[in-house]
């Protein structure tokens, strides 16, 4: 028997009176994704992960977690699953350490006997004796990375994790988050910061007034997308005289330099021995493609952001 | 599900005992007492218009007694809005509610650890109370035979008993307020908010208590259970407001906790 998906929703609806917050969200996180949850401030984002962990009761439509449903099951359904919402939060009044001694005896088995370990991880042991009042943002963000692991999860949920963080900071909560993914941990990522799906994640939903317009592999995406390639060559002349007679290439123009056409990969292939042979050194051959972010803008356009920032 | 709700039961303690608004009540229950006793050994006189007023340094057993009743007003149930309008409103404040709400407890289990975080220090600051006025009586007027207020003599330890039984029985009225602060902490998630409305509400129950045309409702008002402890200093003991007292308050317990019980189970918890 296979091992159930760790994330499936379908249908998912989240209505506040006339505003439709989250409208009919299908997602699908396999195991082993890092999985982008991409979209403006207030595209519905944060609704979704809160739905998924059971703090809102969808409009309709139906989740399930490990093939838990968190409606029916409760907090059954969030087993083998941890995270936040809209960053971590924390007993300010307490210490980092009693802050999580107190989610372990909120949690089922050995969660606290692992306390060391994940401040450890987050490299937050020497101030776990101080009071989380006192922690700077990226503190309390490690602390959330702390508090979720301390379940020893196999589904991470991330809200914005290195929103308000500093360079440095952004980068060691990316560090980590590739070395939980590395661990096997599946991650559900929700950002809004596309360098930062980029970088990890390996497949992607891209949400829109609450409404996903792009859901499946990053690659594919960035495919899609693939608009040519640019050549540049010792022989520029002779050069676009070869592609335009190649069999396979089209669009052939001479562009700031350099020669930009069309092709598959077997004919870009087949080009390259033919430069070759007609001894033309080639200095650089690359692929155009869109960035993330000119898709990204390109299927959110028009995004006002209204929905989210009514709820909240 | 008892297990569960017992840890986090333990934890609320735990939060309740780090936070400052915890001791402002308990201290204030504590000292108000002391204060009392050393008013009364500096100044003639005395509260001879309550009950046991007019024993009060005959006996170091009348002080909580006497103290009881004028805390019992306003007091001690501000002390106890402090805590139980705070205990679930806090966590939307501090928008904690989500980080504890995504672990394995389920809501139900959460919510029964606050009630019983909430319902234990209301009866820890009734004791504390007692206890402390007991001990500052007794070393301004000696541990003696109390004066009932039938006007007949109970030994000290008869009269300590009288004086446990008496916290135990306010405790169970003033829990009414606790179970409507909580209610009121679940509904509004604003602390300030449901502190006042639940010291209003303990004020109103007071109020309607000894408002004239209101007769047929008084034995059933929750003012009028804060006095139940009275029938304790009788000869012989008049159980009737004792036992009303058990079921009214009992009433006033259940149906606010069953309603917040139910908001909180159903609740979306978005931004706290």
């Amino acid at each position: 028997m296979s091992d159930p998906t760790p994330v499936v929703s379908r249908g998912l609806v989240k209505r506040y009176g006339e505003l439709v917050a989250v409208d009919h969200v299908d997602l699908t996180v396999e195991r082993g994704d890092v999985f982008g949850y991409l979209g403006p401030n207030g595209a519905g984002k944060t609704t979704s992960l809160r739905m998924l962990l059971g703090l809102i009761r969808p409009t309709a439509g139906s989740i399930r977690l490990f093939d838990r449903n968190p409606l029916v099951d409760g907090a059954k359904a969030l087993a083998g699953v941890a995270g936040f919402v809209e960053g971590p939060t924390f007993y300010p009044y307490l210490s980092g350490r009693k802050n999580l001694r107190l989610l372990a005896a909120y949690d089922d088995g050995d969660s606290a006997s692992r306390i060391d370990q994940v401040l450890e991880i987050v490299e937050l042991r020497d101030r776990a004796k101080d009071r989380v009042g006192g922690y700077s943002h990226g503190m309390r963000q490690r602390l959330g990375i702390a508090a979720a692991l301390l379940r020893d999860p196999k589904l991470l949920l991330l809200d914005e994790p290195t929103t308000g963080l500093d360079p440095a900071g952004m980068r060691d909560m990316r560090d980590l988050v590739r070395r939980l993914a590395s661990e096997g941990i599946t991650v559900l990522l929700s950002s809004h910061l596309l360098g930062e799906v980029e970088e990890l994640c390996n497949r992607v939903a891209i949400i829109r007034k609450g409404r996903i317009v792009y859901e499946g592999s990053l690659r594919e995406l960035l495919a899609t997308a693939a608009s040519g390639y640019r050549l540049r060559t010792a022989d520029n002349e002779r050069a676009r005289a070869l592609c335009l007679a190649q069999p396979g290439i089209s669009g052939v123009a001479s562009l700031e330099g350099t020669v930009s056409f069309q092709g598959d990969e077997e004919a870009v292939a087949a080009l390259s021995i033919a430069l070759g042979q007609a001894r033309i050194g080639v200095t650089a051959l690359v692929p155009e493609t869109a960035s993330l972010e000119e898709l990204f803008l390109g299927l959110t356009e028009g995004e006002t952001g209204d929905a989210e920032k009514a709820v909240a | 599900m008892i297990a569960a709700a017992g840890r986090v039961y333990e934890w609320e303690l735990v939060k309740l005992l780090a936070q400052k608004r915890t001791y402002l009540g308990l201290v204030s229950a504590m000292l108000v007492p002391v204060v009392f006793v050393v008013v009364l050994l500096i100044q003639a006189g005395g509260p001879s218009q309550v009950p046991l007023g007019r024993y009060i340094r005959e006996t170091g057993l009348a002080t909580p007694f006497v103290v009881l009743f004028f805390m019992s007003i306003w007091g001690l149930p501000l002390i106890t809005a402090l805590v139980a309008g705070d205990i679930v409103a806090a966590e939307s404040h501090n928008a904690t509610l989500k980080t504890i709400l995504t672990r394995s407890r389920e809501r139900g289990e959460i919510f029964a650890g606050k009630v019983l975080a909430a319902l234990t220090y209301t009866l820890v600051v009734v004791f504390a109370m007692g206890i402390v006025g007991l001990l500052a009586g007794s070393i301004a007027w000696g541990f003696h035979p109390l004066t009932s207020l039938s006007g007949t003599k109970v030994s000290a330890a008869h009269g300590f008993g009288l004086l446990l039984a008496s916290l135990a029985v306010y405790s169970l009225a003033l829990a009414g307020v606790a179970a409507f602060g909580l209610l009121l902490s679940t509904v509004t998630r604003n602390s300030a908010a449901s502190v006042v409305g639940t010291l209003m509400f303990a004020l109103l129950m007071q109020l309607l208590a000894v408002l004239p045309g209101t007769e047929s409702i008084r034995p059933y008002l929750l003012g009028t259970q804060f006095e139940a402890w009275h029938g304790f200093l009788r000869t012989p003991a008049d159980w009737a407001p004792v036992f009303r007292a058990f079921w009214v308050c009992a009433l006033y317990l259940a149906l606010p906790l069953i309603a917040a019980y139910l908001v909180f189970l159903r609740r979306d918890v978005a931004g706290d």
